[in-house]
């Protein structure tokens, strides 16, 4: 199940001209705001008609302006997860999760209301209404009603945005279990490094209306080149690790395709799988086996490429075992090390570097 | 009822039948007019607005004698309706109710109108990606939200039908049992020497009938507030 994009529309001070495919799994569309992720997104769930395009969902087109074909939004079968939710004031939980099902093709396949108020956690709201819930709970509806459409596609433009941090901790596993044990395709829009770490399996960044790189969400996080356009604060790679056990000070040990690292305790059985993210702001390059630092993990690795900014800073891409690793070094430590394709060394990472909100089961 | 005349019983319930019809045929138009102002552009929008408007500008009577030009028994609306529906307006009942429905109007748009524009779009465009067509949409999302709106709109309506006297004297006439509602039997009561307890009586009449209907509604309209505000 694929979906394909190809559009182009003008605004007043402001072209979009973006095309990309997403495969199965969670898509983010990811950029700063005014990069055009949610014109592209409403122009998928036909909220908006661009001059010239095409939309495809599992080979099945939506609208192709070559043919003159523009399905309306409910002949569209999609589900759309708004920002601001959206629920319908004058109607309960329940009847606001029921709204899409009747509208839904006889014949059609998906989830049932039992399975996804379990899968959310809502069920002891059904009989409330809109007004009377959080914001927590307010998006696990908005997930729940566009789900139970029976969507062939579902739409999320940054459902967790308008929440605090507690309430994002409480939607990322709701969001993982969707990704992982629904077969509908999800096209996510995000500005947050944080959530696409943790929930991307592919990447397309935006940047002023075009589409900058595409690509599995690990490999495009691990581009130097794409660092940029990720913000270089933010910018870090993305590896898996599985969860070894726990040492008696109280570290989890964890085990990459690179070596053994050391975490402030983890919250997860021996064994799990998790996605570990690692700034590249926080990753210090050493080209001999360091001794006598404070730092718990250091792993061995190899430059593959140096990729040198505008700015006095560079940053550098390691191959660590099966995995990549990014460094956010300064043009002058880059010379004065010597670094370049090839060069053997040592990533020293800081433990705090991995913060708890960005581990996530992959 | 103790104290009441035949005519004063007469002229209540006509005045509650003429009202009660009035506002139940001109609310549908009403609606459409408001959803077409309020959500929709169009060439002569704000011709549009200001024909609907006119009733509640014009004097009374000027509105009730171009009512009697376009309905009367030789106007072209009039002699349309007969032929149509053998539906007769001129010193009719029919007529006052076409008089207080027609006067009503803006005030059922108006109060629709704002209902409509404090509706959030993008609710519409949610229920639409859910799969709604535009009117389903209307009827499980817009229809709903509104109906505060609509009822303030139909009260309105209805208040202004009880007390309508400009322009159903001039398109109807005074008849008793026709056309004779209850501030034309005050008139009536109020040009014959010691009339004036009859009228009396008749003005307490209509101020606990206008009242009870507000009371109504203010009570239905914070039920369905309740309702929609969540909780």
């Amino acid at each position: 199940m694929t979906l394909s994009v190809s559009l182009a529309h003008a605004f007043p001070g402001f072209r979009l001209d973006a095309a990309f495919e997403a495969p199965a799994g969670l898509t983010v569309l990811f950029g700063r705001s005014g990069s055009g992720k949610t014109t592209v997104v409403n122009a998928v769930a036909g909220l908006l008609r661009p001059d010239r395009g095409r939309v495809t969902v599992a080979g099945r087109a939506l609208c192709d302006s070559a043919t003159g074909l523009w399905l309306p939004p409910h002949r569209r079968r999609i589900g759309y997860v708004f920002q601001e939710g959206r629920l319908f004031p004058h109607m309960t939980v329940r009847q606001n999760l029921a709204y899409g099902a009747r509208f839904a093709p006889r014949g059609a396949t998906g989830a049932d209301l039992g399975p996804v108020v379990e899968l959310l956690g809502i069920g002891h709201l059904l009989t409330r209404r809109p007004g009377a819930l959080s914001g927590g709970e307010k998006a696990r509806v908005a997930i729940g009603r566009a789900l139970l459409s029976r969507p062939e596609l579902l739409l999320m433009d940054e459902p967790l945005a308008a929440l605090d941090q507690a309430r994002k901790e409480e939607i990322l596993p709701y969001l993982e279990r969707l990704r992982d044990e629904t077969r509908v395709p999800i096209l996510y829009v995000s500005h947050s490094v944080a959530e696409v770490a943790r929930l991307a399996t592919t990447l397309v960044l935006m940047h002023e209306g075009q589409v900058e790189r595409t690509g599995p969400a690990a490999e495009v996080l691990a581009d130097p080149a794409s660092a940029q356009a990720i913000g270089l604060a933010e910018a870090g790679a993305v590896i898996e690790a599985r969860v070894v056990g726990e040492e008696a000070d109280g570290l989890s040990v964890l085990q990459t395709s690179a070596g053994r690292l050391y975490l402030p305790r983890i919250d997860a059985p021996p064994g799990a799988c998790l996605r570990i993210r690692i700034h590249a702001s926080d990753v210090i390059l050493s080209r001999g086996a360091p001794q006598g630092l404070s730092a718990l993990n250091i792993l061995p690795g190899r430059v593959e490429a140096v990729h040198l900014g505008e700015g006095p800073g560079a940053i550098v891409r390691l191959r660590s075992g099966q995995d990549v690793i990014l460094a956010r070094l300064t043009r002058r430590s880059v010379v004065a090390l010597g670094l370049a394709p090839g060069t053997e060394c040592h990533a020293i990472v800081k433990t705090v570097a991995v913060a708890r909100g960005d581990v996530g089961t992959a | 009822m103790p104290g009441l005349s035949a005519e004063d019983l007469q002229a209540l319930v006509l005045s509650l039948q003429v009202a009660a019809t009035a506002t139940a045929v001109a609310l549908p138009f009403a609606l459409a007019a408001a959803y077409l102002l309020a959500r929709k552009s169009f060439p002569g929008k704000q011709l549009f607005n200001g024909l609907v408007h006119l009733p509640l500008v014009l004097p009374p009577v000027v509105t009730g004698y171009i009512l009697l030009l376009a309905f009367g028994r030789h106007g072209p609306l009039g002699i349309l309706f007969a032929d149509l529906f053998g539906l007769t307006f001129i010193f009719r009942w029919t007529g006052a109710a076409l008089a207080a429905g027609v006067m009503g109007f803006p005030l059922m748009v108006r109060a629709i109108r704002l209902a409509i524009e404090a509706v959030d779009p993008k609710l519409e465009d949610a229920a639409a990606t859910l799969g709604a067509a535009r009117p389903w949409v209307f009827l499980t999302v817009t229809l709903p939200l509104i109906l505060p709106g609509i009822l303030a709109g139909a009260v309105l309506g209805f208040a202004r039908g009880l007390g309508e006297f400009g322009a159903t004297i001039t398109f109807v006439s005074n008849i008793p049992g026709q056309t004779r509602t209850l501030p034309l039997a005050i008139y009536s009561e109020l040009q014959v020497p010691g009339g004036e307890p009859a009228a009396l009586r008749l003005v307490i009449i209509a101020t606990v009938f206008a009242m009870a209907a507000l009371m109504i509604s203010e009570l239905v309209a914070t039920r369905v507030a309740r309702r929609i505000g969540g909780a």
